[in-house]
C-alpha cells in the first residue's frame, strides 16, 4: 500500500519564533491525483508547499516522498519540481532552453534534450514556441511553459503554487480545464494550493482545507461541499447562509435550534459527533438548498411547518447573474438576510424586490457545528 | 466624458502645437547654450590645436607633427600602453571585488540590514578622492601604519616601503573606483526575481551553473555600465597615479598635465589628449561588442 | 545563494568574513586620515606620540591649526563660493533638461540626449584642458580684434566653475529626470482640471514633486564641485580652491594640520551625503 503514495507528510510543523505557520500536518497523497490544498491567505500553505520543494526546513515531522525521507535533502536533490507563483521563467533564455535547463544540469546530450524538449513542447500544444523568447508569449502560454519546464524531468510530484493567479479571470477558467486535462493525460502527481475554492473543487481528486496552520478536513470536492466537517469548511467553501443559536432539545440526529435572534431552525450536526443539549451552535444553510415561493405575509421569523424549516420576508435585492441568479430576502421580523438561488427554470424571472416569499428547507439541509467560542469555553472549564 | 468632449480636447491640443514648440525651445536653449560653449566647441577646438604647429608668436600652420611626435617617442607610447593595461587591469579587480560585495547586499541582506551596509558602501565615496588617498599614503608609506605594525609583530626588522609600486597603484585605483562598480551592480541585481534562483535551483542548478547561466546574464547590463564607468574614471585618474605611484609609475593624463603646464606645449598636449579619448572610446566599444551589450542599455 | 536555499555553515562564514574584509579595505584610509588629526608629532606618520588638539587650533608654525591657517581657510572660501555657483547653475539646467527629455518631442532628441551623456565618459583631466583652450582661444581672438584682455577667461575661479558646471549638469539632470519620470502626469491634468494654468500646475504640483530630487542633485552637486580635482587642476589660476591646496601641500610633505582639515571635510561630506540618502528615501516612502 505504501509503494502507491508519492508523497507522505507526517506530523509537519513549521515555526517562525512564536508563530507557527504549519501545524502538525499529516497528509498522503496517493500515486497520479491531483491535489489541492486551499486555505485563506496566511493560512500556511505557501509555507508548506515550500516545505515540501525545500525551500524551508521543517522544524518537526518528516515529509517522505516514493518512500524516502526528504529531511536534509536540497532542492536541487529532490524529485519535486515547482511551478512558481508568477512562474520564474529566466528571462535570459528563450523557450526551449528554459525547458531544457533541467536537462542540461543532469547533463544530457544536448540532441536528446532538443528531441525531448520539442516531444512535450508537442504535448503542451506549443509545437513551434522552441526559439521564442518567454516576453513574447501570452499569459496562458506562459503558463504551459513553466509547467513544461518542470514535467520534462518526469518529477514525483508537481508542487503548483497559485500559478493561475495572475491571470484574468476567462483565461483562468480556461486554464483550469486545460490544466486538469494535462495532469490527466501526464498522470503526474499534482500538488496544487490556492485560495480560490473554484479552482480546487473544478480541478481536483481530493482537496485540503487549511486554516491557521492546520488542515480542518481532507476529502473530495463533493465532500468537503455537501458534507463539511467543521464550521470553518463550511463558511469557506461554497457560500451558506449563517446563523448562530443554541440547541433547545434533541431527537435523534435531529436538533432544535434556538436562534440568538428569535426564532428556531431544525437542524441536524455537521460532524460526527453527537449534539448536547444547551450547545451554542453555528448554523449552515445553502442558498440552493433553500426552496421559493410567493407569500403573502411576512411576519413570521424561522419556524417550523411541515416537517420543514420555515420564513417568509422581503425581497431586498436581486442579484441577477444568469444561472446563478440570487436574492437576498429579509426576515422582517429579526432582521436577518438570507441569500436564496433562483431557480434556473426562470421561474421567478419576474421577481421583483418589495415581493414577500416563504422560504423553506428540510432539516438535513441545515447542518449545525458547535461554535469554536464555545468549544473552547468548554475545554477550559 | 462624452466623445464629443474628447474630440474638442483633441482639436485644442493640435492648436496649442505651435506656441509649445517655442516653449520647448526656450527649455532647450539652456541645453544647447551648456552642450555647445562647454562641451561641444571645446572639444572641436581641442582637435584644431592638436593639429597644428607654431610657426610663431600666435602663428600657425596645419600639421600631424603633434601625432607624429607621439609615435615615435618610445615615452610617450609606451605610457599610453601601459595606461591602458593598468585601467583594464583595474577594471578587472574591481569587478572581481565588488561583485561578490553587491551580490551580498542585493540578494543576501534584507531590509535594514542591507540599506545599512549599502550606504556604508558609499559613503566612504563623498569624501574627496584627495583625502582617501592621503589615507591610503599615510597607510602604506615607509613610516606608516603598516610597516610599523609588521615591524610591531616581529615580521621583518626595519622600515617597509610600500609606497611607489604598481601594487600600491592598483589597490588605490581600485579603491577609488569600488562605488561606481558597486553601485549598478546592487541595482541589477536587485531587480533579479529570487523565485529565478529557486526556481533554477529546484531544476537541479548548482551555485555555479545558477551563476553562469542565471545571475551573470540578468547582471549583464550592470556589469557594463559598472565596467565602463570604472575604466574611463580609471584612465582619466592623476591624482591616484601621481600620488601612489611615485617618480617612475608614468600614466597618459601625468604627461598631458605635463605638456600643459609645465612645458606649455598645448600642440602636443592636446593631441595626447585626443588619443586619449579615441583609446577609450575604442577600449569601450570593443567592451560592448564582446558583452554583447549597447550603450543605451548600460545608462539605464 | 540567497537565504532560503540551504548552504553549509562554511561557505556562509567564509563570504561574511570577505564581506568584513571588504568593510575594513573601505574605513582603513578614512579612519588613520582621522585618527592622525590628533597625532603630537609634526608629520602625519607613526609613531604615534599622543593626543593634541594643535593641529585645529594651533596658532604659530610650525605648529599652525586649521583655524589660524590663512592660505587653507581662503582655499576653503573659493572651494565653498565655487560650490555654490556650480550647484545654483547645474540644478537650475538639470531641471530644465529634465522637463525637456522627459516632456517634449522634437527633432533630434536622442542625438541630444547622448550629447548631454557625454560629460560622463570624456576624463576629466581632457574636460578641463579643452575648457582652457576653449577659453583661451575666445580671450585671444577678443584680444585680437577688440584690443579688450578679458581677465575673466583667463585660468581662475570663473572658467574652474564653468569646468565643473559641464559634467555635474549631466548628473543632476539624470538624478531630476529620473524623478520626473515618476511623476504621474494625471496629477498635473488634476489640477488643470481644477482650474490651475499650466505654469501654476507646474508650480504647485510638479515642481513640490521634483522637490528631494532636487535638493538631493544639489547636494551632489555641491560635493562634487567642492570635492573636484582632475578638472579643477587644470583650470585653476592664482585662486586655488581647497583641494588644489591641499593637493600642493601633499606633495611637499605636511603637517598634520591636513588630517585636520580632511576629517572636517569627512564629517561635513559624510553629513551632507546622509542627508542626500535620507531625502531620497523620504522620496521613496512618498510612492511606496
Amino acid at each position: 500500500m505504501s509503494n502507491q503514495l508519492d508523497l507522505e507528510c507526517r506530523q509537519l510543523v513549521k515555526s517562525f519564533g512564536k508563530f507557527t505557520a504549519v501545524d502538525n500536518v499529516s497528509l498522503e497523497i496517493p500515486k497520479g491525483s491531483f491535489f489541492s490544498i486551499l486555505g485563506p491567505s496566511g493560512c500556511g500553505k505557501t509555507t508548506l508547499l515550500r516545505m515540501l520543494a525545500g525551500f524551508i526546513e521543517p522544524t518537526a515531522g518528516d515529509i517522505v516522498i516514493k518512500g524516502n525521507s526528504m529531511l536534509g535533502v536540497p532542492p536541487n536533490k529532490r524529485p519535486v519540481n515547482m511551478v512558481f507563483q508568477h512562474l520564474a521563467l529566466f528571462p535570459m533564455m528563450n523557450v526551449a532552453e528554459n525547458i531544457g535547463y533541467g536537462l542540461r544540469r543532469r547533463k544530457i546530450p544536448q540532441p536528446e534534450i532538443d528531441k525531448r524538449v520539442a516531444d512535450v513542447l508537442e504535448r503542451v500544444s506549443l509545437p513551434d514556441a522552441g526559439s521564442k523568447n518567454v516576453d513574447q508569449l501570452s499569459g496562458g502560454q506562459r503558463q504551459r511553459v513553466a509547467i513544461a519546464r518542470s514535467l520534462i524531468l518526469e518529477p514525483a510530484v508537481l508542487l503548483l503554487d497559485e500559478p493561475l493567479g495572475a491571470l484574468d479571470l476567462k483565461l483562468r477558467e480556461h486554464m483550469k480545464v486545460e490544466l486538469k486535462q494535462l495532469q490527466h493525460e501526464v498522470g503526474t502527481t499534482f500538488v496544487y494550493i490556492t485560495h480560490d475554492q473554484s479552482e480546487a473543487l473544478v480541478m481536483s481528486d481530493n482537496v485540503a482545507v487549511m486554516n491557521e496552520g492546520r488542515f480542518e478536513q481532507v476529502g473530495s470536492p463533493q465532500d468537503l461541499y455537501y458534507n463539511p466537517q467543521t464550521a470553518f469548511v463550511a463558511g469557506f467553501v461554497g457560500d451558506s447562509n449563517r446563523w448562530s443559536g443554541k440547541i433547545e432539545s434533541v431527537d435523534g440526529d435531529q436538533a432544535m435550534v434556538a436562534l440568538d435572534e428569535g426564532g428556531v431552525i431544525a437542524a441536524v450536526s455537521g460532524t460526527n459527533s453527537s449534539m448536547g443539549l444547551g450547545d451554542q451552535v453555528e448554523l449552515f444553510v445553502r442558498p440552493e438548498a433553500i426552496t421559493i415561493e410567493r407569500s403573502t405575509s411576512s411576519q413570521d421569523g424561522a419556524h417550523i411547518e411541515d416537517g420543514k424549516n420555515t420564513l417568509t420576508g422581503v425581497v431586498e435585492n436581486l442579484l441577477f447573474d444568469g444561472a446563478n441568479s440570487r436574492a437576498q430576502v429579509r426576515d422582517q421580523k429579526t432582521g436577518h438576510q438570507v441569500t436564496v438561488s433562483l431557480p434556473q427554470t426562470g421561474a421567478f424571472s419576474d421577481l421583483v424586490s418589495g415581493e414577500n416569499l416563504r422560504l423553506s428547507w428540510s432539516v438535513d439541509k441545515a447542518r449545525s457545528y458547535v461554535s469554536s467560542a464555545a468549544a473552547k469555553q468548554e475545554k477550559a472549564a | 466624458m462624452s466623445s464629443a468632449e474628447i474630440a474638442v480636447s483633441g482639436t485644442e491640443q493640435r492648436s496649442v502645437i505651435p506656441t509649445l514648440k517655442l516653449g520647448t525651445f526656450l527649455l532647450m536653449l539652456p541645453l544647447l547654450l551648456w552642450l555647445l560653449l562647454l562641451i561641444i566647441l571645446p572639444h572641436v577646438d581641442l582637435l584644431i590645436v592638436s593639429l597644428r604647429e607654431v610657426l610663431g608668436y600666435r602663428e600657425y600652420a596645419f600639421s600631424l607633427q603633434n601625432y607624429a611626435e607621439f609615435f615615435t617617442e618610445p615615452l610617450y607610447w609606451n605610457t599610453f600602453v601601459r595606461t591602458a593595461v593598468m585601467s583594464i587591469l583595474a577594471t578587472i579587480i574591481t569587478l572581481i571585488v565588488g561583485f561578490p560585495v553587491s551580490y551580498y547586499i542585493a540578494k543576501v541582506m534584507k531590509g535594514r540590514k542591507r540599506n545599512l551596509l549599502f550606504i556604508m558602501c558609499l559613503i566612504p565615496f563623498w569624501v574627496s578622492e584627495l583625502v582617501r588617498t592621503f589615507g591610503w599614503m599615510i597607510l602604506l608609506r615607509e613610516s606608516g601604519v603598516l610597516s610599523s605594525f609588521i615591524q610591531w609583530i616581529g615580521l621583518v626588522d626595519g622600515p617597509v616601503e610600500f609606497l611607489y609600486t604598481d601594487a600600491t597603484l592598483m589597490v588605490g585605483l581600485v579603491y577609488t573606483s569600488m562605488l561606481f562598480m558597486v553601485v549598478p551592480l546592487v541595482s541589477v541585481l536587485d531587480t533579479l526575481d529570487d523565485s529565478l534562483i529557486e526556481a533554477a535551483y529546484d531544476l537541479g542548478g548548482n551555485t555555479v551553473s545558477i551563476l553562469r547561466e542565471i545571475v551573470i546574464p540578468h547582471a549583464m547590463p550592470g556589469i557594463a555600465s559598472g565596467c565602463i564607468v570604472v575604466f574611463m574614471l580609471t584612465l582619466g585618474n592623476y591624482l591616484t597615479p601621481t600620488l601612489l605611484g611615485g617618480k617612475d609609475s608614468l600614466w597618459f593624463t601625468e604627461q598631458i598635465y605635463n605638456q600643459f603646464i609645465t612645458r606649455f606645449n598645448w600642440e602636443s598636449g592636446s593631441a595626447f589628449g585626443f588619443l586619449l579619448l579615441f583609446l577609450s572610446s575604442a577600449i569601450v566599444f570593443v567592451g560592448l561588442k564582446l558583452s554583447r551589450q549597447t550603450l543605451a542599455d548600460t545608462v539605464k | 545563494m540567497i537565504p532560503s536555499l540551504p548552504q553549509s555553515k562554511f561557505s556562509t562564514r567564509l563570504y561574511a568574513a570577505y564581506i568584513t574584509l571588504f568593510f575594513i579595505y573601505l574605513g582603513a584610509p578614512l579612519i588613520v586620515v582621522g585618527v592622525f588629526a590628533f597625532n603630537d608629532s609634526l608629520f602625519p606618520s607613526m609613531p604615534w606620540n599622543g593626543v593634541t588638539l594643535d593641529w585645529f587650533i594651533g596658532t604659530e608654525a610650525p605648529r599652525l591649526g586649521v583655524f589660524n591657517d590663512s592660505q587653507l581657510l581662503e582655499s576653503i572660501g573659493f572651494s565653498a563660493f565655487v560650490a555654490v555657483c556650480v550647484t545654483t547653475l547645474a540644478v537650475f539646467v538639470g531641471t530644465c533638461n529634465a522637463f525637456l527629455f522627459e516632456r517634449h518631442s522634437f527633432p533630434g532628441k536622442n542625438i541630444l540626449y547622448m550629447f548631454a551623456l557625454m560629460p560622463l565618459v570624456i576624463p576629466g583631466v581632457i574636460l578641463g584642458i579643452s575648457i582652457l583652450i576653449f577659453t583661451n582661444s575666445i580671450a585671444n581672438g577678443v584680444e585680437d580684434s577688440l584690443g579688450w584682455d578679458l581677465e575673466i577667461l583667463r585660468p581662475g575661479l570663473f572658467i574652474v566653475i564653468m569646468g565643473q558646471f559641464a559634467f555635474v549638469t549631466t548628473i543632476t539632470t539624470l538624478v531630476i529626470s529620473a524623478r520626473l519620470r515618476k511623476f504621474d502626469n494625471s496629477l498635473e491634468e488634476a489640477a488643470l482640471n481644477l482650474g490651475a494654468t499650466k505654469w501654476e500646475a507646474v508650480q504647485t504640483i510638479t515642481l513640490p514633486f521634483l522637490k528631494p530630487a532636487m535638493i538631493g542633485a544639489g547636494i551632489i552637486s555641491f560635493l562634487m564641485s567642492f570635492e573636484n580635482f582632475n578638472t579643477t587642476l587644470m583650470l585653476v589660476g592664482s585662486d586655488s580652491p581647497l583641494t588644489i591646496t591641499m593637493f600642493d601641500r601633499l606633495k611637499q610633505g605636511s603637517t598634520p594640520a591636513l588630517n585636520a582639515v580632511s576629517l572636517m571635510l569627512m564629517i561635513v561630506s559624510g553629513a551632507l551625503a546622509l542627508f542626500a540618502v535620507f531625502v531620497q528615501r523620504d522620496k521613496s516612502n512618498n510612492e511606496g
